[in-house]
């Protein structure tokens, strides 16, 4: 028993040495940093990851995240690997609202040209993206739908359609194909109802969705095979599909505008790192990389006055002034506390 | 030649006898649970603690209070009700075709000799040593709409409109058929070659057609492989997730992406472990219903 003992002891000791030894330097040296993968991960290692860790002479580790309850298993379990990880924006707010995310530091954390409106104090925007209209340019050519009232006219734009499998985007689509401006859609959505004539108009188009994707790179998959000639799809994605040659094109009107933020889970091994990295994430500089690589917006609209982003570049940037006018912003509020009950109402209609 | 018959009749000593076998049995008994307990012990670790773990998180809500919210929600919800629907509906039909299709085929290379069916064999194995997701993929490439078999079809002119063939109810069946064949194929044909052929030529013997001796003696015989390999199938099959949400469009929801989108939706982990209480109590009783009304044991404790 002693001998047991002392082994086991000697072995803890052992492990607590080699901790104690091998921590602090990666504590110094490194944070994780967990997004979306695919094409918009590939850009943000070219636009953010690699002027970061020169700037802060430390490595950046990527891992992918598949949304919400990768934060909550790792915060409920203890085990966090993650120091910061990018979200949607409800996300974000559902995850402060739960305690699972760490406040910012803004005293690291200079916010200068950043939208007021992507700054929380537990979470930061780092990127817009837009669900756009998208097309099959082999079916309709240059004149495919401009509209959600194009989207559902399936006597002019006859064709297989996909959408998203989620409530967000097209409740709002809904609306504007129903004929509700877009400065009203959250009016009309927020009553009963306005849900129920959203759901309707759902309906409506249901037997023409062939597919309600799931994952960004599926939706992507979708267009380039030409399994559907029209889309409801992410603006990066679209984008990064006909750069490798899909017959596809979209257009911004009508658009829905959301952001992604970044956020730092509750319990994360390298906290301080993780705001000087946020902070480096954020700088205008960094940010007017990004469009580069994909067409997706800064949130530090100081970026646009860097003189890196060229008018073409802007022109296919989906918060560049010219192209944001024309789109709705989606609201979270309307989301938070009825996704649930949302979802399933949503589950429900497209079963079948 | 001078063996003593076991049944001869020692009075004296009968009961001393009786006695002694009796304590070795005992003792031989303890020993083989001796040697099962590593597996046991296993299975106790990571089967056990872990559902049983599953089913009292079950009855908590996201505050760690006590609830039957996680359940009471199925009950309400039409899509609940729908997804089980589509799991048993799918689970039923996948498992209907791999016997039609794998009962011939288990047939076909248990009557083959050895080499050409261990080639054949081969084929039937290839896929397991493939990717899940590989596979599935690969339907997708054949069965979408400017897929391989609607093009050749198409150019061929025997349709003029492609087929909707995935993203949808048809899609999933055939990709789970396909991922599930080996499935039910293995223990079937394990089943069927220890069957002794002599049996048939009994039956021939005796003046039994060819088909009259395959449905009274071979196919009983093979019974208890084919029902290992349906059970396995169906199980399996109501666990299905990659290849419903790959292949279904979305619009095929099986339980499993049901649990998935319960985890990403409510904050505590009771939501999810409720569906998967309900979905391994539903199957265990389907097991036992059928197990009594087809006697299932005494078919898979085989001839003796």
């Amino acid at each position: 028993m002693g001998i047991r003992d002392s082994f086991g002891w000697a072995l803890g000791a052992a492990a607590a040495g080699a901790i104690a030894v091998a921590s602090p330097a990666l504590a110094e040296d490194s944070v994780t940093f967990a997004s979306w993968g695919g094409s918009l991960q590939e850009a943000q290692r070219k636009a953010l990851m690699n002027p970061a860790e020169e700037a802060l002479g430390i490595t950046i580790r990527e891992d992918t995240t598949n949304g919400i309850a990768d934060v909550r298993a790792q915060v409920l379990a203890n085990a966090v690997k993650w120091d910061i990880t990018e979200q949607g924006s409800n996300t974000c707010v559902i995850l402060k609202s739960e305690g699972r995310i760490e406040p910012l530091d803004y005293s690291v954390i200079d916010t200068t040209g950043v939208n007021p409106a992507v700054v929380d104090s537990h979470w930061i925007g780092v990127l817009y993206y837009s669900t756009v209209i998208g097309w099959n340019t082999d079916k309709f050519g240059d004149d495919g739908p401009q509209t959600w009232a194009d989207f559902w006219d399936v006597e002019k734009f006859p064709g297989a359609r996909a959408m998203y499998a989620k409530p967000y985007y097209n409740l709002e689509a809904a609306l504007m194909a129903d004929g509700v401006p877009m400065d009203q859609v959250y009016d009309v959505l927020s009553t009963d109802e306005g849900l129920d004539r959203a759901f309707a108009k759902l309906e409506e188009i249901k037997p023409h969705v062939a597919v309600w994707w799931r994952s960004g790179a599926q939706s992507a998959q979708l267009i380039k095979d030409g399994e559907v000639d029209m889309i409801s799809i992410w603006n990066g994605r679209i984008s990064s599909a006909i750069d490798d040659g899909a017959s596809a094109a979209l257009t911004f009107n009508q658009g829905v505008m959301d952001f992604d933020c970044l956020v730092v889970p509750k319990g994360a091994p390298n906290k301080q790192l993780a705001m000087k990295v946020i902070n480096e994430f954020l700088k205008a500089d960094n940010q007017a990389n990004l469009p580069q690589y994909i067409t997706y917006g800064p949130t530090n609209e100081a970026a646009f006055d860097t003189g890196k982003i060229s008018p073409e570049v802007a022109d296919a940037v989906n918060s560049s002034p010219q192209n944001a006018k024309n789109q709705l912003v989606l609201k979270s509020d309307f989301y938070i506390g009825k996704i649930d009950e949302l979802q399933e109402r949503f589950d429900e209609m497209i079963q079948e | 030649m001078t063996a003593i018959p076991r049944e001869t009749p020692v009075p004296v000593s009968a009961g001393t006898n009786a006695d002694g076998l009796a304590e070795d049995a005992r003792r031989e008994r303890w020993q083989m649970f001796g040697l099962c307990s590593p597996a046991l012990l296993l299975v106790g670790l990571v089967v056990f603690i872990p559902v049983g773990w599953l089913f009292w998180l079950s009855f908590f809500d996201a505050q760690g209070a006590l609830t039957f919210e996680n359940y009471e929600r199925m009950w309400g919800s039409r899509s609940y009700i729908r997804t089980f629907q589509t799991t048993f509906e799918i689970s039923f039909i996948v498992t209907g075709a791999c016997v039609l299709m794998g009962y011939p085929l288990a047939y076909m290379l248990s009557q083959l000799p050895q080499r050409a069916a261990g080639i054949c064999m081969i084929f039937v194995i290839l896929p397991f040593w493939t990717s899940l997701l590989v596979r599935t993929y690969a339907w997708l490439v054949l069965l979408q709409r400017q897929g391989l078999i609607n093009t050749w079809m198409i150019d061929l002119g025997i349709i003029d409109e492609p087929l909707r063939l995935v993203h949808n109810f048809t899609g999933t069946v055939i990709g789970m058929v396909h991922i599930l064949l080996p499935f039910l194929v293995l223990p079937l044909f394990a089943a069927m070659k220890s069957i002794d052929r002599d049996y048939l030529k009994a039956a021939s013997n005796l003046g039994a057609s060819p088909t009259r001796a395959f449905w009274q003696v071979f196919f009983p015989l093979s019974l208890p492989g084919l029902f290992a390999g349906v059970v396995l199938v169906f199980v399996l099959c109501l666990g299905f997730y990659v290849t419903p949400a790959l292949l279904g469009g979305g619009k095929t929801i099986m339980w499993a992406m049901r649990i998935e989108t319960s985890v990403n939706l409510y904050a505590n982990w009771g939501a999810a472990s409720a569906l998967g209480v309900v979905l391994l109590i539903v199957t265990l009783g389907l097991l036992y219903v059928l197990n009594k009304a087809f006697r299932l044991d005494k078919i898979m404790a085989g001839p003796r």
